[in-house]
């Protein structure tokens, strides 16, 4: 039946103003599951939908971390442990010069932590979605602005929450097709 | 296209007031309009000839460049003009030369990112492709300049039979972790920077086979504002990772002469004065690619005279430290009192690779200073041959450093001379001839500037809201 | 396809031959264990359809593998090639060979003729490293530079390998008939029409054969020539004596030394023993360091390390002996001397103040007006029995060399000469030019040859018979005093050649005798029967026998010699003036790849000869280094590229012989010319009337040091005797280095053993032994002239040389420079994977297989001791070379850095032996090859952690030095400052 063959009902916006104060409106009117979809960052606009916590910066940290120590753990352990080797004179341990490369590994598992971290809280890749059988979708990556309430939403009435977004000076509302 | 009607006079204004006296977009542009005229130039099926003709040529000097690595493969590293006790020649300096014009990129797309300096959107893409080809283009060098290239790996961490390790004194260590750190954050940078433009050409091209691809590559990307939230973290976070890093990079490549303890190469001053050479470089470099690049494809409303004017402006800057830095080296040799310090300036001034140098000091310190005039900064071909210059200034720096430092260290009896074979020669304009082949297929089949971030830029429209 | 001459079979070979085989030989026909060569062309000819067009490298090496295998066809089983004769090992170890340790075998090679003792490292029957015989009196342990690369010679694949009858392989066995032809034809007419040239013979066996074989054929005639002979000498103690006597110096007991162009520290006999006396005076310092003064033209070895050295025209020290003389109260007429006022009386003085202690010696290449003159002032100072002691002649017949060969030429052109035997020399290439000897040879009608090489002289000789080199056959030789020492083979002919002895036994009739038994022969009759076995072991042991040095002699000058004196020729515009190259001597060794790519001592020139003139000359002809000069004397020319030479005498010209080799293997065709068309019997070494044009055309040389001056930086520290007597720690106070003790980290220790070396830049003349000593010892290749010319030289010891005070008359210094083994090695810091790293005894190692060749170690070495192989510079194809090699010493390849090691094979084997017997290494144990070698013990190493130790005890001298130091690289190799004893008198030095 339709109904549950419904991810919900989508509002196609031409200025990221509307879309910003629809997305408002529409957490003040309850709605909690929710998301919305641009072709470009819109400031504020995650926190208007409820987007609270970034776990990414401690990801990155922890990244960073990890190779700090592991880096310096190998090259100490290689140069007084594995394998000593006088070199130049210089003492086994010459922490100066292990310095560098601690420093760049740190920077690169960082890094790691950062991109994947990302993709990984975004569920990213995602090849299929519901929202692409949206035709007008295509137009999320160019120049249109998307609010999309979701029909698991326990406020969510297909025929009120069709209503509200077209009552948002929205260029078009339509189903989302699971 | 039916964007296309909705016209807003108000934009360029509004552009203008935003951006101080020229602004860094053009007038009238919309969201579509931007991201029409970028992706067109990559899903367009008519491929421009003068496009084919580059490619061509570029792809033939690649070819030579094959053929050069073979031969060092097959006959080994005394094809070069290498000698005992100039061990390093071409090979290094082309490292350098090339990794120096590697840290433009992440420059332009990190720093300037942090300083807020949104007039690097329309530059910060192919930017950071620079990047990635031109540090390509370096690693080659130390791989081939090696007289078992085959035995590469040993210089990399990794348990082995042999019990052996790599021995992490040593500046060519720090290189290999360096480059290949600096490689790969570049990489991620570059690419995070492209998913969401990705997505575009997923949606706008035509092809299915196309659009299968793209879509792979965009990982499914919706542009959910919540994925935006992440994803701007992320490229802050990277953003600040890459300024300490593309400082370290040059730094570790300065000590690969500042660790020795020979004349011209044993010096405190390297690490800033290569950072701020390899900016110097760097942005040479962008220029001599943006320039034509803009023209050829009528890019003048995305990198306006605004971009140009504060590209020459930072070559000059960057010029200037540079100066001080050779003149930094001078006064050191003359106040250490050390007579092997005190030779090396003069030999440098006077000995037989006089040429060079004063050569060198023509292209980085005299030329660049004509970019004090507004009138050169925005004469289109001034500034693309004072780039010019600067690039080649450069690598005769290099070759400063490199070559005449060794030619004649502590012992005269084994001072010697050194001269550039048809191979240094190969290899070197082959590796030119990689670098632009990379760059033509980049502009062909990617989107060379970021699309998403140049709709930041677009003057909002005012939605149904205010009628 | 072979018809067996069964009738030209000596049975009575055969029957010998089978009874010394040891063990079974199966032998399938006579001919075969006959070893007959038409056995050997009967292999070659089964399995190489191809070896007629022999002359092709490769086929070469084809023809040597097919030898190999022939022999192992014919059934011998040993993989090397031990002599069927009892050879005696030196060692006192057991005699049977212990595989891994080497044997020592004593044995002797010559140069003109004279002996030098050596001692030659065998392994597992295959020789590969010569070093001195230290109870030989020419040796005393060490060795020249051309004994330490004649191992390469022996291997050389370019060796003539076959009989040639007109340039055709031919074999023993048809020679053998043509002899007996040719015997019966002369027989009839006492030998009339023969004639035998030889170079210069002390062989006693060889002479006892010559003369034999004279009193067999009256009529006929022997020859000796070679171009560096010592005629001068001869003539000169004739003309002073009336009579030809051997002249020996003892140089250590001379306080002063007046040198007439005598390169007597570096060249002739003895100059290895010389150079030994004369630096361990030198060492003394203080008051009993001697002093050295001599004029010459060319700055030698012997020169750059005088305490004055006066360049004067080769034609000048005549003058200047006379003037010296006169002064010295020789009733001999004074005329101008040449020399700046003054000279001739502060030289002449101090000799005459340490009369008997003084000595005065004549260069070889000088006329005999100057020997007979030094033989004068050595009487008048009454130094003879003293510093210079005279004996009966060493050589079997001391004759006028140029004069035998003038003769022997004019006859061969008036057709007086149906048969001429060549036994070694190449008179072709080096006789005299206005002897004509080319156009006289094509006269003779039977030509025969024997030779190492197919050289020029054998290519118009009908018979080439290869010879033996002195490792491979049997013989003996006397050295400078007349010791003999018996020639005992390392290895059986490597290509089939036969010996002179040999050869001339089947001229005289006596068939194929084995040269072993021609030589113990001849000694049982010489010594007797009594006790001779004995006798005979123990000289092949010794490398001597004992008791055969030639007497003194009393002489006394003729009063009317200075009548009898040729007036000295004053000469107009330039001089020209031969010498024998350093390197190559008169061109025998010019196909040797150590010798020629072995700098000249002076010039630093590889791979080339060249006209050298002195700055002001070239300035006056307007000419460069490298431009091709046009030199005309006496009707003939020769092009040469000129080089610049300071301290050359000015308008003089001088060139080294034995380049421009148009036949004779691939390495000594080509490089250089041949300046033989200039040198006429009047004037063998050259003399006035050179006319000199530039042609416009450059020639590229290849120097291994292309800067001379020393940028006044305190590399070789020097000081006058005085000097030191005022502050002997005078080289320590030049520079101010770092505070040792200062450090951030704490240092090393090296219990056990420390490695370290010290180099006494007082005794080192630059002679270059120890740089071909460590190339045979390290198995160091050769690269060839472009990759020198290209900065590519691989010596792992390079022999630094620098020019001080002005152009024209300068102070020569020499450096040895090889790794220091810094303390603090800024090679191995920089070093990616570790490949050079320091062990526990402090030796700077490298690890080749973990070497991945970056050059960044070699880039960091302040003193640019590394070497790279930048191409496959080691032969790795050429089969006759592979047995040569040290197998305790890694063969490099590819894309590898290498460079010193102070012989870490050597100081590992002497551990070993040092812990079979549960004791410390001792002093002296570990001698590396390049201190072996040195004639003037100039390089010491030792463990420095051993008090009593020679090199701890130097390191503690005040003159003991190390250079860049203040770069605090704590290097192990140091110096010792050089002392410098010039006369207050003189205003310089």
């Amino acid at each position: 039946m339709e109904r549950r063959r419904l991810y919900g009902v989508i509002a196609q916006f031409e200025s990221p103003g509307d879309l910003l104060a629809a997305a408002q409106r529409a957490y003040a009117e309850g709605y909690r599951k929710m998301d919305a979809y641009t072709p470009m960052p819109i400031h504020g606009l995650a926190e208007a939908i409820g987007f609270r916590r970034n776990y990414l910066p401690l990801l990155v940290l922890i990244g960073g971390l990890f190779g700090c120590g592991a880096a310096y753990l190998m090259l100490w352990s290689i140069e007084t442990i594995i394998y000593p080797l006088n070199v130049g004179g210089k003492p086994f341990n010459s922490w100066p010069a292990f310095i560098p490369i601690t420093f760049e590994t740190t920077v690169l598992f960082a890094a790691l932590a950062a991109v994947f971290g990302m993709l990984a809280l975004n569920g990213l890749p995602m090849p299929y979605h519901p929202v692409f059988n949206v035709p007008s979708f295509a137009l999320a990556s160019n120049d249109r602005f998307f609010l999309c309430i979701e029909a698991k939403d326990p406020k969510f009435d297909y025929e009120a929450t069709r209503k509200f977004l077209e009552s948002q000076h929205s260029r078009e509302v339509s189903d989302v097709e699971l | 296209m039916e964007a296309e009607q909705r016209q807003d006079p108000g934009a360029a204004a509004v552009a203008a007031t935003r951006a101080g006296e020229v602004p860094v977009i053009g007038p009238g542009h919309t969201y579509a309009s931007v991201t029409g005229k970028i992706s067109e130039i990559v899903l367009t099926t008519k491929t421009p000839r003068g496009w084919i003709i580059g490619f061509a040529i570029s792809f033939l000097l690649t070819m030579m460049l094959l053929f050069t690595i073979a031969s060092l493969l097959v006959k080994g590293v005394g094809l070069w003009g290498i000698n005992i006790p100039v061990g390093w020649g071409f090979d290094i300096i082309n490292f350098v030369w090339w990794i120096g014009i590697g840290h433009a990129g992440t420059l332009i797309s990190a720093i300037l990112l942090l300083l807020r300096q949104e007039w690097r959107t329309s530059i910060n893409r192919f930017a950071e492709a620079m990047t990635l080809f031109a540090v390509a283009c370096a690693g080659l060098y130390p791989l081939m300049h090696m007289g078992r290239p085959w035995l590469g790996y040993w210089l990399l961490p990794y348990p082995n039979t042999m019990g052996t390790w790599p021995q992490p004194r040593s500046p060519l260590v720090w290189d290999v972790f360096a480059v290949s750190t600096y490689a790969t954050v570049s990489l991620l940078f570059w690419f995070v920077g492209l998913i969401p433009d990705l997505a575009t050409l997923r949606d706008r091209t035509k092809s299915r086979p196309l659009r299968v691809v793209y879509g792979m590559l965009s990982m499914g990307w919706r542009g959910s504002a919540i994925h935006w939230q992440r994803y701007e973290t992320a490229y802050l976070l990277l953003a600040g990772l890459a300024t300490p890093l593309v400082v370290s990079v040059h730094t570790v490549v300065s000590f690969d002469f500042a660790i020795g303890i020979i004349p011209g190469w044993h010096t405190t001053v390297f690490p800033p004065y290569f950072v701020a050479g390899a900016i110097f470089a760097g942005f040479a470099m962008v220029l001599t690619l943006a320039i034509p690049l803009r023209k050829f494809y009528r890019l003048e409303d995305f990198i306006t005279m605004r971009h140009i004017d504060n590209m020459g402006k930072i070559l000059l800057a960057t010029g200037l430290i540079v100066g001080y830095g050779y003149l930094m080296e001078t006064f050191m040799a003359w106040y250490s009192g050390s007579q092997y310090e005190q030779y090396m300036i003069s030999n440098r001034m006077n000995g037989p690779y006089q040429g060079y140098y004063w050569a060198l000091i023509f292209c980085n310190i005299l030329t660049p200073q004509l970019l004090w005039f507004s009138r050169f900064r925005r004469n289109l071909l001034a500034l693309w041959l004072i780039s010019l210059v600067v690039g080649v200034g450069m690598w005769l720096e290099r070759f400063v450093i490199i070559v005449v430092s060794l030619h004649r260290d502590f012992l005269p009896s084994s001072w010697g001379m050194y001269h550039g074979t048809k191979y240094d020669w190969s290899m070197y304009i082959g590796t030119i001839g990689f670098f632009l082949a990379l760059m033509f297929l980049f502009i062909r089949v990617l989107p060379m500037i970021s699309i998403f971030e140049m709709r930041t830029l677009v003057p909002e429209p005012d939605g149904k809201a205010k009628h | 396809m072979m018809q067996p001459k069964n009738s030209l079979l000596d049975l009575s070979a055969i029957r010998a031959r089978l009874e010394n085989a040891r063990g079974e030989e199966y032998w399938r026909s006579l001919d075969e264990v006959a070893q007959t060569a038409e056995f050997q062309a009967f292999v070659d000819n089964e399995f190489t359809p191809g070896t007629s067009e022999w002359k092709n490298p490769l086929g070469r090496r084809d023809l040597l593998k097919l030898l190999g295998a022939s022999i192992a066809f014919a059934g011998l089983t040993a993989c090397t090639k031990q002599p069927p004769e009892k050879i005696v090992p030196y060692v006192r170890a057991p005699e049977d060979m212990i595989p891994g340790k080497p044997m020592y075998f004593a044995t002797a090679m010559t140069l003109g003729g004279y002996a030098a003792g050596v001692l030659v490292e065998s392994h597992m029957g295959r020789p590969t490293k010569i070093e001195g015989n230290p109870e030989h009196p020419a040796s005393l342990g060490a060795t020249d530079a051309f004994a330490q690369a004649s191992i390469l010679t022996l291997y050389d694949p370019d060796r003539s390998q076959v009989v040639l009858r007109n340039g055709l392989i031919s074999n023993w066995a048809a020679f053998l008939a043509e002899v007996g032809l040719l015997r019966e034809g002369l027989l009839a007419k006492e030998g009339a029409g023969m004639r035998i040239l030889t170079e210069t013979v002390t062989s006693p066996t060889l002479a006892q054969q010559l003369k034999d074989l004279l009193a067999e054929f009256p009529e006929a005639r022997w020859h000796q020539y070679e171009p560096a002979a010592r005629d001068s000498a001869v003539g000169g103690a004739k003309l002073a004596f009336g009579e030809p006597v051997n002249t020996i110096h003892r140089i250590g007991q001379a306080d002063v030394i007046l040198s007439l162009d005598a390169d007597f520290l570096a060249s002739g006999p003895g100059s290895v023993r010389y150079a030994r006396e004369f630096a361990a005076r030198r060492r003394e310092g203080g008051d009993r360091m001697n002093r050295l003064y001599i004029v010459e033209a060319a700055p030698s070895s012997t020169g750059s390390i005088a305490d004055h050295r006066l360049p004067l025209r080769a034609s000048d020290v005549e003058p200047f002996a006379w003037a010296v003389a006169a002064a010295l109260g020789v009733a001999v007429p004074a005329p101008g001397s040449p020399a700046p006022s003054g000279w001739v009386e502060a030289v002449a003085a101090d000799l005459k103040k340490h009369a008997g202690s003084s000595l005065v010696i004549a260069g070889d290449q000088q006329p005999v007006a100057v020997h007979a003159l030094a033989h004068a002032i050595n009487a008048a100072l009454g130094n003879a029995g003293k510093t210079v002691v005279y004996t009966e002649p060493v050589e079997a017949a001391p004759v006028e060399q140029g004069e035998s060969m003038r003769q022997l030429a004019e006859d061969m052109r008036a057709g007086r000469v149906e048969t001429l035997v060549i036994i070694g020399g190449n008179p072709v290439y080096n006789a005299p030019a206005d002897c004509e000897f080319r156009q006289g040879l094509l006269k003779v009608k039977r030509r025969i040859r024997l030779g190492l090489y197919d050289d020029e002289t054998s290519g118009l000789c009908h018979w080439h018979l290869a010879e033996t080199h002195y490792l491979e056959g049997w013989g003996d030789a006397r050295a400078f005093d007349g010791t003999v020492t018996i020639q005992q083979p390392l290895i059986a002919p490597l290509y089939g050649g036969k010996s002179a002895h040999e050869v001339l036994a089947v001229l005289s009739g006596k068939g194929e005798l084995a040269g072993h038994d021609i030589i113990k022969e001849y000694w049982r009759g010489r010594l007797g029967e009594a006790g001779f076995e004995k006798t005979w072991k123990t000289a092949l042991h010794d490398g001597l026998i004992a008791g055969t040095a030639v007497a003194p002699k009393n002489v006394s000058v003729r009063k009317d010699f200075a009548a009898a004196l040729p007036a000295p020729k004053g000469q107009e515009g330039m001089e020209l003036c031969l010498r024998p190259d350093p390197t190559i001597w008169d061109g025998r060794f010019a196909n040797n790849g150590w010798l020629q790519e072995l700098p000249k001592p002076l010039t630093k020139l590889t791979w080339d000869n060249t006209v050298l003139i002195s700055p002001a000359t070239a300035e006056r002809l307007g000419v460069a280094n490298g431009q091709v000069l046009e030199l005309r004397r006496a009707g003939r020319t020769v092009r040469g590229a000129a080089w610049i030479l300071p301290g050359h005498a000015e308008n003089s010209a001088t060139v080294h012989l034995g380049y421009g080799r148009t036949r004779g293997g691939k390495i000594a065709e080509g490089p250089g010319f041949s300046a033989y068309p200039l040198r006429t019997s009047d004037a063998p070494w050259g003399g006035g009337g050179l006319a000199v044009s530039k042609t416009g055309a450059t020639y590229k040389l290849a120097c291994t040091q292309d800067h001379h001056s020393m940028e006044g930086r305190d590399l070789v520290r020097e000081a006058t005797v005085d000097e030191y007597r005022k502050d002997p720690h005078f080289a320590q106070h030049v520079v101010h280095g770092p505070v040792k003790e200062l450090s951030l980290y704490k240092e090393f220790k090296y219990e056990g053993h420390s490695w370290g070396m010290a180099v006494d830049l007082n005794a080192c003349t630059g002679c270059n032994a120890c740089v071909v000593a460590c190339q045979a010892e390290n198995n160091i290749p050769v690269v060839g002239k472009t990759e020198v010319a290209r900065g590519r030289e691989m010596q792992w010891i390079r022999i630094d040389r620098y020019f001080k005070g002005g152009l024209d008359d300068p102070e020569v210094c020499h450096q040895p420079m090889m790794c220091h083994h810094c303390d603090h090695a800024p090679c191995e810091v920089v070093c990616p994977t570790g490949a050079t790293n320091h062990s526990s005894e402090g030796l700077n190692q490298m690890v080749y297989n973990r070497c991945v060749g970056t050059r960044y170690c070699s880039n960091n070495c302040p003193y640019k001791v590394r070497r790279f192989n930048f191409f496959l510079y080691s032969d790795w194809d050429t089969k006759s070379l592979e047995p040569m090699r040290n197998p305790d010493v890694t063969v490099r390849s590819r894309g590898v850095m290498e460079k010193c090691t102070y012989c870490v094979q050597r100081i590992n084997s002497a551990r070993i032996e040092s812990e079979k017997e549960g004791r410390r290494i001792r002093d002296g144990e570990v001698v590396t090859a390049c201190q072996a070698v040195c004639p003037t013990q100039a390089i010491v190493f030792g463990d420095m952690n051993d008090p009593n130790s020679r090199v701890a005890k130097l390191k503690k001298d005040p003159l003991n030095y190390g250079i860049l130091d203040e770069l605090n690289t704590k290097p192990r190799t140091t110096y010792l400052a050089r002392l410098r004893n010039p006369n207050p008198e003189l205003k310089k030095g």
